[in-house]
């Protein structure tokens, strides 16, 4: 049984699975429109949590938030489902899909076997869809692979059911009850508003102010940690920042995207402005990641190459700043 | 970013025959996907990162041949887990999992127990028992 599901690749794996949801269910919303009513931009240090021995970084909302953000802002329901119990979570995904009805599922990056060696890691917050199923195979769409693919019913129960943080426990989950009528203007001065509120937080590790934090503390951890470790650490801002799921500079070009649309939508040209202004932004970000990966590939020892990609992110921060200051203004 | 700029590099992706959609603009200033192989900055992050496991490995590969860690550390990292990870696939608290990693202790576990990390490994007893170090 297979239902006529539209794949399209996408940047990251929930706007793609909320957009193609929902373009299924007759609502067609781009990746970016997805993002920006979403209030996917985002920046925030936790340096105490660490992950693969390195503080945390994160350019995106926590997981999940996309989905319910944008079913908020456009009114419509989410049906989700958790599971103990590996059975029924198999009965409840065929009983969907027997319904004609394509559905979301969280599941583990480890195991999915269609994943390059690499980016295998115990991450477990990744999200596909599920579109039909054929013997014992189940039809995927993971919307960042070029073409869909497929799981056995093994397979797939194995990455429904991976552990550790962010465990899915077959996290299962579709959109009900779409309105007739959907108001995207005030959906869009949500996703904007939160956005500038959140990255203009009063709180030092969130926002403009997190990424001058980690400016900051750059200057002092080849003193104080080392450079071995300061390089790791620089690798993981990267990966954070530009991996596939993560997205820092992609994202940023993803919400500059997301501002042209809306420019259009809300005709107010200020905005289309501003998309180029978050264009350079992003380019910014990657001049950063390329600065920063030639410090920790050719192992440099001066201290004076950290504070020169110090004074870059400070840069970068600045920035942001104006830019959601200049938002802000655009949208009252 | 220009759709010109966007990275073409050689990475696990395009070993993979796989390309990930960024947004860039084209030559009007109008923004849509682009296909990326990879970028020579990102697979550098990666890379790091991959070698840095790869050390700890090593390293905990010494450990369990002084006779300080156990076999269960090696395959614990072997697969990228953490103890926080390994925890939750063997059902047992943090703590216990992390004294498991000690040799001592792992000399004294139970066939239920060392079954458990078996089945979480994906190998036999006997492998988890006696690992190819």
């Amino acid at each position: 049984m297979k239902i006529n599901f539209e794949h399209n690749q996408s940047a990251h794996c929930e706007n793609g699975v909320v957009s193609n949801l929902l373009n299924y269910n007759g609502l067609k919303v781009s990746e970016p429109m997805v993002f920006g009513i979403a209030s996917g931009v985002f920046f925030i240090y936790i340096p105490f949590v660490k992950v693969n021995f390195a503080p945390m970084f994160s350019f995106r909302p926590v997981p999940g938030f996309i989905f319910s953000r944008v079913s908020k802002r456009l009114g419509f329901k989410i049906r989700r489902h958790k599971f103990k119990s590996t059975e029924k979570a198999q009965q409840t995904l065929d009983a969907e899909l027997a319904k004609n009805n394509p559905v979301g599922l969280q599941v583990g990056v480890y195991n999915l076997t269609y994943f390059p060696d690499e980016y295998r890691f115990h991450f477990n917050a990744h999200n596909l869809v599920v579109y039909g199923k054929e013997g014992d195979d189940y039809l995927i769409s993971d919307p960042v692979m070029p073409d869909v693919t497929t799981l056995s019913s093994k397979e797939l129960e194995k990455v429904r059911f991976a552990k550790g943080p962010f465990a899915p426990n077959g996290h299962i989950y579709y959109p009900t009850q779409l309105p007739n009528d959907i108001d995207l203007k005030k959906a869009i001065t949500k996703g904007i508003k939160q956005a500038y509120r959140h990255m203009l937080a009063p709180v030092p590790v969130v926002g403009f102010r997190g990424i001058r934090y980690v400016a900051k503390r750059i200057r002092k951890w080849p003193d104080k940690i080392g450079v071995k470790k300061t390089n790791h650490y620089l690798g993981q801002l990267v990966r954070m920042q530009e991996e596939i799921g993560t997205g820092g500079g992609g994202f940023r070009f993803i919400f500059a995207a997301f501002l042209q649309e809306a420019s259009v939508i809300m005709e107010n040209p200020r905005l289309a402005e501003l998309s180029k202004e978050m264009t350079v932004i992003g380019d910014q970000w990657r001049d950063f990641a390329i600065d920063a990966s030639r410090l920790y590939k050719n192992r440099s020892r001066e201290t004076d190459a950290y504070n020169k990609i110090a004074d870059k992110l400070d840069a970068i921060a600045l920035a942001e700043r104006d830019f959601f200051l200049d938002l802000k203004k655009a949208v009252k | 970013m220009k759709k010109e700029d966007v990275p073409q590099d050689e990475s696990g992706l395009s070993k993979a025959n796989i390309r990930e959609v960024v947004y860039a603009v084209d030559k009007d200033g109008k923004y849509g996907k682009a296909l990326s192989s990879g970028w020579e900055a990102k697979t550098i992050a990666l890379n790091e990162s991959l070698e840095l496991i790869e050390e700890q490995l090593q390293e905990t590969i010494q450990k369990i041949k002084q006779g300080e860690l156990s076999p269960i550390a090696y395959y614990m990292e072997l697969q990228r887990m953490d103890v926080v990870v390994l925890s939750g696939y063997v059902g047992l608290w943090q703590w216990r999992v992390k004294r498991h990693l000690k040799a001592k202790t792992f000399k004294k576990l139970s066939e239920k127990i060392l079954k458990k990390y078996a089945e979480a490994f994906e190998i036999s007893i006997e492998e988890l028992k006696n690992p190819k170090i």
